[in-house]
């Protein structure tokens, strides 16, 4: 991925020691965390920020500064920082490279529409600048509830922590972008009423993960595959993100949300277009991201009436779990007895241009399915003639690509092979690569190579304005068609395949894959 | 052929051939599927040791440590002086699986054949049949025997070498040379310096600091005694990458210098060997410029120390955060590194040659 420009970059000669490095170096940072005592503080910041310590693959020079409400010195805050650390890392912690990356942590607290915490803050931020002689780069981390993102940022910039004359300013902010279209305008215009959009870093964790970012890897870099990725020879794809798990402890969260906002208003829609984008001219970010909002845009939002034939919701009702009995969505802890809120969401899209016309895309995610999986399945059109026997075998079978994201990372192609013996008889087999089989690599935590990214100004596997806001274009209408209907939700049967209902998305001789 | 066992995933026999050992290793594989279909072969890479039979175990034990970054299909040749037959073992381990239902199994695979010194000359003929085709296959001599790897350069697509086993850089380098000129090399002794030339990369990476590159008047690097070849490559790195024209090499006491002409001023270089370094590598390094700035780093707590003081004095200190990944960590690295291709390390070894010229 190629690195965006920065402050006074354009005119900047190349660095002639970074070339031909594994790892291209990072300027000097200051990393702030609002929220850093929340829960993705403790179990994903924190760790993903000790294992690229662990590394070496922090900038040179970096400062953490820790921001929340809660009142504490930097010391306590260390004292839950290494905690954290110690608990979530996904590597056993080296105590002498803990020690270094915490050594010099601050912490600042308040509420967030506190001007003094930003007061503070400043302050925090030049004593780093002044204490090595060195203008830090600043990167802001938005960790806190939604609710507050639009206010730290508009008092970073009552503040002048928005923009600095000598160095690069960037503000990562986590998902939801709003819970519907309007919401994530008003965000956004928030947003870049105080920032550039090339300072704004909105993440979706799972651009960060290996296998998704291979799906490009897949795509653009093998010639086997572009001549029929197309509506030519693909006659159907499906998006599936199921989990085995129920909700768990997060009806709070879970309830207000839902399958479709949770899930496919993001990461689906980012496997969709990764799936259907053209080649970009370069994998710099901009060219990435125009190809993406391009895939969006071909997608028509449903009318209210067509959204029962392109979407379908349920719940999980009772049923079986690895031998153990599971109760319904209903019944879970928290959730209320009325409760609307689709578990399982599913949805037939198309994408309107020359490459995709009259290509279904199925999407699928739900909780309490039969196994956890995130996959992609092409399935390639019939072949137009038959010649060999059907008699006494499976017989030839369209031919499907299947890319795992997750939990068998890989790829496989179904195949119609001979069964030994002498009568041409054909059954499907599989040619399946794995990535845990062919790389000695660890992946590293979606986190890691997330901050990473943004420390050093690379947006390629960010979100841009536009692209959240075509995202909710397509799933604002079918959230309101679902709003306006009334009565309980169909039901499925927990560890089971999903409602039967899904079904009716189908056109004829397609079907689900098997969970 | 004789007393031939099976047992638990692991075959031996002694005064075998290649093809029988290839083909009891196909049988271990099947044995291994038709126990569980979780199990898959790992398909990375394959990795040819050659050996002395007395430091067999002593290999082994480093393979074993490099944590992560096993090759998929290793081939240990272990070297008896006047054995005369071929003695193998052979085995398929897998981890235990702890999955879930559907997760994989990924086994490794190890052959070990006992083979006498005169099978050195004609070693691919053995190895050949044993390699996984199509994957790349990775050749460590670690005691030696030139000719057993000159013998695999045909079959073999890189070669892993620690240049810090050869005493005289002049001749370390002069290997290194022949062999990439056949075969992708990887030096354990370039590796080391990894995280160093990141750091000093790093460090002049912000633009108010670019331009002190063009500066640079003395660059000493404080080494392990035996790891001066290891100092010449990262000079001859920072001489390439700047456009200096490195002089020859000479003695200073125990130190080495000499002087590398810049396109601004000249360079003086200057290798300090470090006695209380007891494993192969960097202690520390100091670059210096004609404007007065120099740059220390050194090996600390938790990564590495460096100081900085600039032309008016001023002195500021911080830690470049890091880990030792430690000499197995360093085999592992070299591993991982077949698969990858680091363009720097050819034209370094090439100033590593006009530093030892006579």
């Amino acid at each position: 991925m190629a690195t965006a420009p920065t402050k006074g970059e354009e005119k900047e000669a190349e660095n002639p020691l970074a070339s031909g490095l594994e790892r291209l170096p990072i300027r000097p940072t200051t990393l702030t965390i609002f929220g850093a005592t929340g829960d993705l503080a403790r179990r994903k910041l924190l760790p993903a920020l000790y294992n690229l310590a662990h590394e070496g693959a922090l900038p040179e020079r970096f400062n953490l500064i820790g921001a929340s409400r809660s009142e504490m010195a930097d010391e306590e805050f260390r004292k839950q920082a290494r905690e954290s650390i110690q608990q979530f890392s996904r590597r056993a912690t080296d105590a002498k490279v803990l020690d270094a990356l915490l050594e010099g942590v601050r912490y600042v607290s308040g509420s967030f529409d506190d001007p003094g915490l930003y007061e503070r803050l400043g302050t925090a931020i030049e004593e780093c600048d002044e204490q090595a002689g060195v203008e830090f780069n600043r990167v802001y981390y938005l960790s806190t509830s939604p609710s507050f993102f639009a206010e730290i940022v508009k008092q970073l910039g009552d503040h002048g922590l928005d923009h600095h004359e000598k160095s690069d300013v960037r503000v990562v902010i986590e998902k939801p972008i709003g819970t519907n279209l309007r919401e994530a305008r008003e965000l956004n215009a928030a947003v870049l009423d105080v920032l550039d959009e090339e300072q704004v870093f909105r993440i979706d964790h799972y651009l960060g993960k290996e296998t998704v970012q291979n799906v490009l890897a897949f795509r653009f870099a093998n010639g086997l595959f572009e001549p029929i990725w197309n509506r030519n020879y693909i006659d159907y794809v499906q998006i599936t993100a199921s989990e085995d798990l129920g909700i768990g402890s997060r009806a709070g969260y879970y309830d207000a949300s839902g399958a479709l906002r949770d899930l496919v208003q993001n990461h689906m829609l980012q496997l969709l277009t990764l799936l259907c984008m053209e080649p970009p001219v370069s994998f710099s970010a901009d060219e990435v991201r125009d190809e993406k909002v391009k895939v969006l845009h071909s997608i028509h939002p449903p009318r209210p009436e067509e959204v029962c034939e392109m979407a379908v919701r349920a719940q999980y009702g009772a049923g079986v779990v690895a031998g153990e009995d599971a109760r319904g969505y209903l019944d879970e802890e928290d959730v209320p007895a009325d409760s609307a809120t689709e578990t399982y969401a599913a949805l037939r899209l198309e994408v309107d241009n020359w490459r995709w016309a009259g290509v279904p895309i199925y999407l699928r995610t739900g909780k309490r399915l039969a196994r956890k999986v995130t996959e992609i399945a092409i399935t390639l059109k019939p072949v137009p003639h038959l010649a060999f026997q059907q008699e006494g075998a499976v017989g030839v079978q369209p031919n499907q690509i299947v890319l795992t994201v997750q939990p068998n990372e890989g790829a496989s192609i179904s195949l119609g092979a001979k069964i030994p013996g002498t009568r041409m008889r054909i059954r499907p087999v599989n040619m399946e690569f794995l990535y845990g089989t062919t790389f000695m690599s660890e992946s590293p935590e979606a986190y890691e190579r997330l901050i990473m990214d943004a420390m050093r100004g690379d947006a390629t596997l960010f979100t841009r304005d536009d692209e959240v806001e075509a995202q909710w274009t397509i799933v604002d209408p079918i959230l309101e068609g679902w709003g306006a209907e009334a009565g309980p939700i169909p039901q499925y049967e927990s560890g089971a395949q999903g409602p039967e209902e899904a079904e009716r998305l189908l056109e004829p001789d397609h079907r689900w894959r098997a969970i | 052929m004789t007393a031939s066992a099976l047992e638990g995933g692991v075959w031996s026999a002694q005064d075998t051939s290649p093809s029988e050992v290839e083909s009891e290793l196909r049988g271990l594989l099947r044995e291994r599927h038709a126990q569980s279909d979780a199990f898959v072969p790992a398909r990375v890479l394959n990795l040819v040791v050659i050996a002395d039979r007395e430091w067999r175990g002593e290999i082994q034990n480093r393979l074993e440590r490099v944590g992560r970054y096993h090759a998929s299909r290793t081939i240990l040749c272990a070297v008896e002086p006047g054995r005369k037959a071929i003695d193998g073992w052979a085995s398929v381990t897998a981890p235990r699986s702890e999955g879930g239902s559907g997760a994989i199994v990924v086994g490794q695979e190890e052959i070990v054949l006992d083979i006498g010194s005169h099978h050195l000359e004609h070693l691919d003929s053995i190895v050949d049949p044993l390699v996984v085709t199509d994957l790349a296959t990775l050749v460590w001599s670690p005691h030696g025997h030139p000719e057993a790897v000159d013998a695999l350069l045909d079959l073999a697509q890189v070669v892993l070498v620690d240049s810090v086993d050869e005493p005289d850089p002049a001749q370390a380098a002069l290997r290194a040379g022949r062999l990439a000129e056949r075969a992708y090399v990887v030096d354990l002794a370039w590796l080391r310096s990894a995280p160093w030339r990141e750091r000093v990369a790093g460090t002049f990476d912000p633009p108010e600091w670019r331009d002190d590159l063009s500066r640079i008047s003395a660059v000493t690097v404080r080494h392990s005694p035996v790891s001066v070849i290891a100092g010449m490559l990262f000079l001859g790195w920072m001489a390439v990458r700047l456009g200096w024209q490195p002089g020859v090499m000479v003695s200073h006491g125990v130190a080495l210098q000499g002087t590398a002409h810049g396109r601004h001023q000249d360079v003086t270089m200057r290798l300090e060997p470090d006695e209380a370094m007891s494993t192969p590598g960097f202690a520390g390094l100091t670059v210096e410029t004609a404007s007065g700035m120099s740059l220390s780093l050194d090996r600390g707590p938790g990564g590495l120390s460096a100081r900085r003081t600039d032309r008016e004095g001023r002195e500021s200190r911080w830690t470049v955060m890091g880990a030792s990944r430690g000499e197995p960590g360093i085999l592992g690295e070299g591993i991982r590194q077949a698969l990858l291709r680091d363009k720097s390390y050819g034209p370094a070894l090439a100033a590593v040659k006009s530093m030892v010229a006579a």
